[in-house]
This record gives structure tokens, sequence and C-alpha cells, in this order.
């Protein structure tokens, strides 16, 4: 569905229901160059299990008008104002990646309003290396490449994504790639560069997670290229998180499916 | 085996899609011959049917090793993803169905195999849809061709039957202009001699019966899209990017930003028309990708010693070969298929028809029959099989002469392959 936020359009999977903002609403936020897509199993199961489902292209990004938001604080204010703009009083915010940031960071801004913080994928500082911001600005689709290589660590990750006969690096990269000529197209903006700084430069995180108040839980990929899950210690603890490994890189979403439904499950129980 | 970059094209022939077996440790992929896959539960099997989880329910929507070959497939490709077919056909007529209906039009090269211009020219026409054909290297025709109702471009990337090599930048490029998608069927070249995607391609197709199994024993196909084009942008695809009524109003371009095509083809597609592949099928295709880089390497290394005979024999009028620089493609082929034009290619033996049917009686590696892509060698002579019903000026303007003799050169060693064709210009000599 569309909804305008701030005064622009965004679009908004909700799950294969029309949206109900009676039932408990989880909110989905999509890491960078990704869009409300990496998250359609989980809204569609949600989305026809007593949730209503808010799965958000966030400012910037494939359907959503842009440009993008300048850093993680912004995009956190734009998602409380999604839940305004939904009609939504308290959600669960659940974050993969750039989005676990924006996650965290809207549930310290508005505690009273965020009942559950799951983030995905997610470390603390969340630096991105300046060859890899430096190959991005001169070749994007390079940079595409590497990341892509990097989050996923299998070829064989069954039972694929969305569905069987999916190749999971094919379809990742043709996502990034499309998000990027979008924003380039429509906004003359080099996505990548953007959301890797966004992640890169957010610097309020252990901040954000004193003001936290919901319980937090943490799904990790145990083989995780991109966010390694030896730099999530002390933010998890910050945020008192309950921590759940699963066998995966970094696009857990797409590698284990199954595995994230049900530490999803549990994470909102 | 996650790295800095994907692997390369030899491991993911063996590697993609596939991994030992969790449940019995079976390096091999196993052959998955069941109809069905039992539920958890009662709530495992209705999230299955609704797309909310990810598996197996029946084999004719999706089988595990399917699953293999065409993630397979999609990865020597560059693709997001495949359907594996009952054919190459099944796979043409899949991607049609599902982007094309009653009053639609497609914008097709004229150089196609028989069967994909019968499906067209005929059988699709008596449906509803229309095929405007065009001659691959007119450029400016395919541009001409194009109508509002139009739905797809389609041509091969190495055309029948003489090999003109399709200009896919530019015909994508005309393609992308009109807010269209371009198709090419890749049986003749493989992924290992020439990536559409990275081209412009925008889906592609091949008869997994010819190179990609590479031993001539089984029917299939298999279908890629490569995820880039933008269904719900053009604005010409509802049946992508609106609500479909046949699965709980799904809006699949907003399901699946790069893979709505193939969740609907799947979803519609192989549920309704039902021309899906045998898992036996699916693993003697696998067998053979496992070993497609080896086999091209020689398919061409074979083929360039052929060519080079027969260039230079008297009885052979010409040889229609695009890495031959008399040949209309020639500027193409170097550019767009640096490592080969594969092995499959015709040419014309001076003489009457009777001495193309002695020419290829004579032969004894080459087989007689009606294929091409197998590891042994192949003739067949159309003026008396496959045109046989033509008189010499109906031949003509199909581009076959009476001597016409089209070869699909195998993996035996070329000297045998050189002295067979020898011996049987000696017999068509003295038949004249």
């Amino acid at each position: 569905m569309k909804l305008v936020v701030q005064g622009r359009e965004a679009h908004v999977y909700t799950g294969g229901k029309p949206f109900d903002a009676t039932l408990p609403c989880v909110v989905f936020i999509h890491g960078a160059l990704h869009d409300h897509s990496a998250w359609t199993l989980l809204a569609r199961w949600l989305a026809h299990h007593g949730h209503s489902v808010l799965a958000v292209d966030l400012p910037g990004h494939s359907q959503s008008d842009g440009p993008p938001l300048a850093d993680v604080e912004a995009c956190a204010d734009w998602v409380l104002a999604m839940l305004d703009a939904a009609g939504v009083d308290q959600a669960a915010l659940v974050g993969h990646s750039m989005g676990s940031l924006i996650a965290m960071e809207a549930a310290a801004r508005a505690p009273q309003r965020v009942t559950r913080l799951v983030m995905i994928g997610t470390a603390y500082p969340m630096k991105v290396s300046d060859a890899l911001i430096a190959t991005a600005r001169e070749r994007p689709l390079d940079a595409i490449d590497m990341v892509n290589a990097f989050s996923i660590s299998s070829t064989a990750s069954k039972p694929s994504y969305p569905g069987p006969g999916m190749w999971l690096h094919g379809s990742n990269r043709a996502l990034m790639r499309r998000t990027q000529a979008t924003a380039q197209r429509r906004d003359g903006l080099n996505l990548f560069v953007h959301d890797f700084q966004v992640c890169d430069r957010y610097a309020g995180g252990l901040q954000a997670a004193a003001r936290v108040t919901c319980p937090v839980s943490f799904i990790l990929g145990a083989r995780d290229q991109m966010t390694s899950p030896k730099v999530t210690g002390e933010i998890a603890k910050a945020l008192r998180a309950r921590v759940v490994s699963l066998p995966s890189g970094h696009h857990l979403m797409a590698e284990v499916p199954d595995g994230v439904l049900a530490a999803l499950r549990a994470a909102l129980a | 085996m996650a790295g800095s970059s994907d692997p390369g094209f030899d491991t993911l022939a063996l590697h993609a899609g596939a991994a030992p077996d969790p449940a019995t440790g079976a390096r091999a992929v196993p052959i998955h011959l069941s109809t069905s896959f039992v539920f958890e539960n009662s709530e495992h099997a209705a999230s299955l049917f609704n797309m909310e989880r990810s598996g197996h329910v029946y084999s004719r929507i999706s089988n595990p090793t399917n699953a293999v070959l065409e993630e397979r497939v999609a990865a020597l490709e560059g693709g997001s993803g495949a359907i594996a077919t009952a054919s190459g056909q099944a796979a043409l007529h899949l991607a049609v169905a599902t982007l094309a209906g009653a009053g639609s039009h497609i914008v097709a090269s004229s150089a196609l195999y028989g069967g994909s211009h019968n499906l067209l020219s005929y059988t699709l026409a008596r449906f509803g849809i229309e095929t405007t054909f065009v001659k691959p290297l007119d450029i400016d025709g395919w541009r001409a061709a194009i109508r509002p109702n139009t739905r797809l471009l389609f041509g091969e990337t190495l055309g029948n039957p003489g090999l003109d090599v399709l200009d896919i930048p530019t015909v994508s490029a005309i393609a992308h202009e009109a807010g269209l998608p371009l198709m090419v069927d890749s049986t003749f070249t493989t992924p290992w001699l020439m990536k559409p995607f990275d081209l412009g391609a925008d889906l592609l197709f091949h008869s997994a019966t010819k190179f990609l199994s590479g031993h001539g024993t089984v029917i299939g196909g298999v279908l890629v899209d490569s995820g880039a084009f933008d269904w719900a942008v053009s604005g010409r695809f509802p049946e992508l990017s609106a609500p479909y009524g046949g699965f709980h109003g799904m809006v699949f371009s907003d399901e699946s930003t790069v893979g709505g095509f193939l969740l609907r083809a799947r979803r519609e597609g192989l549920r309704d028309f039902g021309a899906c592949m045998s898992p036996h099928t699916a693993w003697l295709i696998l067998q053979g990708i496992e070993t497609l880089p080896l086999r091209m390497a020689r398919h061409v290394e074979n083929t360039r010693k052929v060519v080079a005979f027969l260039a230079a024999h008297p009885l052979v009028a010409q040889v229609g070969y695009p890495e031959l620089e008399g040949h209309a493609s020639h500027a193409l082929a170097k550019k767009l298929l640096p490592r080969g034009c594969g092995s499959v290619f015709s040419f014309d033996l001076k003489g009457s028809r009777q001495q193309g049917r002695a020419f290829i009686e004579a032969l004894k590696i080459f087989s007689h029959l009606a294929n091409v892509g197998d590891c042994r060698s192949l003739v067949i002579h159309p003026a008396s099989t496959t045109h046989f019903r033509m008189d010499d000026a109906a031949l003509a303007s199909a581009g076959i002469t009476p001597g016409t003799i089209r070869l699909s050169i195998g993996l035996e060693d070329a000297d045998d392959l050189i002295d067979d064709l020898k011996r049987a210009f000696k017999v068509a000599e003295k038949s004249a």
C-alpha cells in the first residue's frame, strides 16, 4: 500500500493481506540497497497469523519516493512518522543490517511505542572499509558484486528464497543493482555509497541502546562476513539482548528463512 | 564458500545449488523421484501453499533435484533463478504464456529453429498471439515491428540455419526503449560461449537436450530470468504488476522485486500447463553440466579444425561459420563470441541432392539424425529430410541449397572426423 510520510509517498508491503491497524503490528526495515522484498516470506507468515505487517521501502529505495534520508537518526524519525501515517500506536520493530540500526534508534527515540526490537545480521559499530566505499564511488557494480559474495555463505542454500529455483547470489545481486539504478535514475544518487556511509557514520548506538526499554533479540549468522558476530558483544550486552545464532551468512532471511521465522516467532512471543 | 567474489564458472558448474545431502551424506545430487513431500503439520501445509514458507509440495510445481538444476543454470548464466521444463519448446511456451495472451504481439527473428517458428507462426496465432518476423541483422526492422500490444522481442543467440549472430546489445536497447524485454534462445551457445544477460538480454532459455545434457539422452528445457527487467515500471505487464485472481490476489512484482516473472511462471504456467521436468531428467542434465566447460572447449576446438578442412576443400562451395571472414556476422561474432561460435553449422556441397544423400550415407562416425549438441558428431541433409518437400527455389529462399549439409561436431578425435568427411567427399564425387 502507499502512505504519505513526511510529505512523500512511501511504499509498504503488507504481507498479502489488507493492513489492519487493530492487530498487533510488526514493522520490517530492510538493509542497504535492499527493499521490502527481503522480508516477503516472514511478512506473509505473520500477516496470516494474527499480525498486521508493514514492510517498508525506505525513502529513496525501490518504490518509495527519494531522496534517501541522510542518517540513521533521520530514518528512525521516518519510521515513527510512518507508524503515524498508518495509524499505529505501538509496533514491534524488526531490522536487518542497516535497518537494524534504524530500528534500534527508533526504539530509543520512542520507547513507549516499541513492543519488541529484533535486530538481524547486526553489529555496532557497523564500520565499512574505505576501500569498499572508494570502489563503490568508481565502480558500483563491482562493489555490489563484492558485497554480494560476502553476504551469502553458501552456493546451495535450501529451500531458497522466496521459493525453489531461485539462485540467491543472482537474485540478491539483481536486487542491489535494481535499487542502485533506480536511485541513480530518480535522484541522481549513488545509493551504495549513501547507504554504506549511513552505516559507517552511525555513532549513537550505545547511547540509543541505553534508552531502549523493550525486550531485544539478535538473530545472527554464524558465518556472517559483513556484520561479524564477533563485534556484537558490546551492543548486545547494552541492550540485554537474547542472541540466536543460525548457520548462515549475512543475508539470513534468504539463506535460512525457516530458521529466521522460528527465531522471530520466539522473539515476538 | 563466501569470499570477495563469487566462484568461477567451472566451480559453479560442479557445485551451484548442491551440497552434500544433509540426510544421508550423499555427495552426488540425489534423484528425488517423489511426486510429493510430507508436511510437518497442517500449519506447515497451509503456509507452503500460501507462499509464507519456501519448500516443495508437488513435483509438477517444484522438486529438490530440479531445483538444483535450476539454481545451477541460473548461476552459470548470471541469472536470478530458473525453471526446468519438459523441453526447450516448453520453456519457450512458458515464457510466452506468462507474458502474453490473446491480442498480444511478439517480434521475433526470422532465423529460428523450425519448432520455435511453428509455435510462433501457427500455434500461438491460433490462440490470438501474433508474431512479426524480422531478419536478425535488420536493426531498423526490429524497431519498426514493435506495436503498442507487443510484449516480447525474441531471437536466437546463433540463428538457424545460417548462424546469424544476434546483436543483443543493440536489440535489447531497442526493446528497453519500448519498455519491453528481450528473450534469447541460448541453446547453441550455452553460458560457456556467451552470457546474454551481460549483453542486455532479460530472459533466456535452453533446449537442455543439447549441449547442457550433452549426451543425447534426455529431452528438457530451462527458462532463466536475469531479474533485471522492471515489469512494474514498464507498465505493459499487468500479469506481473496487478493482483492475480488465480493466486490469492498476489502482485508478483511486489512479492519479489526481481523474481516476479519466475514466481508467476511457476505458480501459473507450470501449475496449469504442467510441462514440468522429470527429476531423473534433471539429474542427467546436471551430470552433463558438470563437464560443460570441458566439453564446450573441445566442441569448439574440433569444430575449428573441421571448418578449416571444409573451407579448403574443392567440393565445398561455402562454409557457414561466423569465425570465417566471409560470414555476415563475422564482426559481431568476434565481439560477442570470443570463445567460439559453437559446434553446429552448415556447409554447401557442390552438387546435386543425390550427391548430398550419397555424402551422408558414406559417413561412418557422423550419425545421421535430427539432433544437435551431442558428444557424438551428427549430420543431416536438409534437402532430403527436414526440407524434402521443397523444390530448389524454395530451398534457396530458406538459405538452403540441394547440397547443404548440417553438422554438429562432437568430441571424437578431430583427425578421425576429418578422415570420415574425406571418405564421404570421395563417394559423393563418384556419385555425380
